[in-house]
């Protein structure tokens, strides 16, 4: 009976967690994520500061691999297919100042469409443990 | 006390730090250099957190200022100080703190004294990143020292005679602390070696011959956006003074305590505004509880 009720309490945690999509919801989904994504990638390429790193990328490209990504990291149904991050940024010298940056200008992004701050730190905190693949300088 | 003394301070902490211009480092993201505190290093108002100050990220060098203002119902404070941080990783920081004891101390002939404290501090963060790591419990730590020199005018023969304090101590401490990004709240616990009465204004030790002591220090802050936080801290002191030859419970010290507003328009400047409670000071001479307002300005650079 014990470990009947072991796992049923497992199963839940486990249900929980899988169904944890409340983020992504909360960003519109994968429509919204994306309408967000496009306006994050005029931002990034026009910053005076870290827009160097994304000039040679195509927006498109970009935006579609952010828009996956984003809607991975905050439980929503889709596959991100670009490669790895620590793979995608090693040869890029990225600091932790152009990180939290790129930080601030997703905020600003944020801002513009009206996403309430709580709900922008959900997001974040999704995102920041990335810094460990990312900052490479 | 007005805050007409808020203004000179201030002026000469903005061209201390005008000099730091060309440093000029903002990778960090806006108020996660904490405040200035009393002591100059960067955290809260009363506590220094595991923050280094400025904006300076890693291979930047960052500057700050400050001028504060306590104002509580029988006494006031007016501090100022500077930091220079390098990296996000270390902090030097030099601060001035003037008390006015105003009438309080006129049974001892003492009316208008000013305590006069000189610090300086140097912090180094040993461990963990306050912001980023949010998907774990690992807190940024940091460990500091505070040098600390009081000048207590005509009561220093009283204070290091007949109360057996010394006019200079040198506090460590170790800060952790934590955002919790997801809901915005910062936690900050910071354990204070010291023997500092009254934050030292009082000396440092006394003649029951109490050594250091360690004292717990708590802060929590909500993010209510990127430049708005609110918070409460509290800071526990030794009572060093108590009892003494003026009886027992003549010189008992309290804890303090303060809830605050910390806003930062831009990475050059934070304003923080608190309601402080500071306990009873000196309660034989002046048994009111000393609670009131406290005004801080910042700039960095």
């Amino acid at each position: 009976m014990r470990k009947l009720i072991a796992l049923a309490l497992l199963a839940v945690a486990g249900l929980a967690h899988a169904a944890d999509d409340s983020v992504y919801r909360a960003f519109g989904e994968k429509a919204g994520i994306n309408t967000l994504m496009q306006d994050f990638v005029v931002r990034l390429k026009a910053d005076a500061k870290i827009g160097r790193f994304f000039k040679d990328v195509k927006s498109e490209h970009l935006v579609q691999q952010l828009t996956d990504q984003l809607c991975k990291v905050s439980g929503g149904p889709c596959v991100y297919e670009g490669a790895p991050m620590a793979e995608s940024h090693r040869e890029l010298e990225i600091a932790r100042a152009d990180f939290n940056r790129l930080v601030e200008v997703l905020q600003d992004t944020m801002d513009a469409k009206g996403i309430p701050f709580g709900t922008q730190n959900r997001m974040l905190a999704l995102l920041a443990p990335m810094h460990r693949d990312i900052v490479t300088k | 006390m007005s805050y007409g003394f808020f203004i000179r301070p201030l002026v000469a902490a903005l061209s201390v730090s005008g000099a730091g211009m060309a440093l000029a480092g903002d990778g960090k993201l806006l108020l996660t250099g904490g405040v200035s505190t009393i002591d100059g290093a960067a955290g809260g108002g009363l506590t220094p957190w595991a923050v280094t100050g400025s904006y300076a990220a890693a291979g930047e060098w960052g500057a700050t200022a400050y001028a504060t203002g306590v104002k509580t119902r029988d006494y006031g404070l007016a501090g100022y100080g500077a930091a220079l941080a390098f990296a996000d990783r270390v902090e030097f920081s030099v601060a001035r703190q003037d008390f006015d004891t105003k009438d309080n101390l006129a049974p001892l002939g003492l009316s208008g004294l000013k305590l006069k404290m000189d610090i300086v501090g140097a912090k180094l963060r040993v461990a963990g990143d306050a912001i980023v790591d949010s998907d774990g419990w690992m807190p940024q730590v940091a460990i500091g020292v505070l040098h600390k020199k009081v000048d207590t005018g005509a009561l220093g023969p009283t204070l290091t005679g007949a109360l057996g304090a010394k006019e200079s101590g040198t506090e460590v401490y170790v800060s952790a602390t934590k955002l919790f990004l997801a809901s915005g709240i910062l936690v900050n616990g910071t354990l204070r070696v010291t023997k500092a009465n009254q934050g030292g204004l009082l000396g440092f030790g006394g003649a029951q011959g109490m050594g250091n002591r360690v004292m717990p220090e708590i802060s929590v802050a909500w993010l209510a956006s990127r430049s708005l936080a609110f918070g409460a801290e509290f800071r526990a002191k030794p009572n060093n003074l108590d009892p003494s030859a003026l009886g027992a419970g003549a010189l008992k010290e309290d804890h303090w305590a303060d809830v605050f507003v910390a806003w930062a328009p831009n990475k050059n400047v934070s304003l923080t505004m608190a309601y402080v409670d500071l306990g009873k000071i000196v309660p034989a001479l002046q048994p009111k509880r000393q609670t009131g307002s406290y005004l801080s300005a910042q700039v960095a650079f």
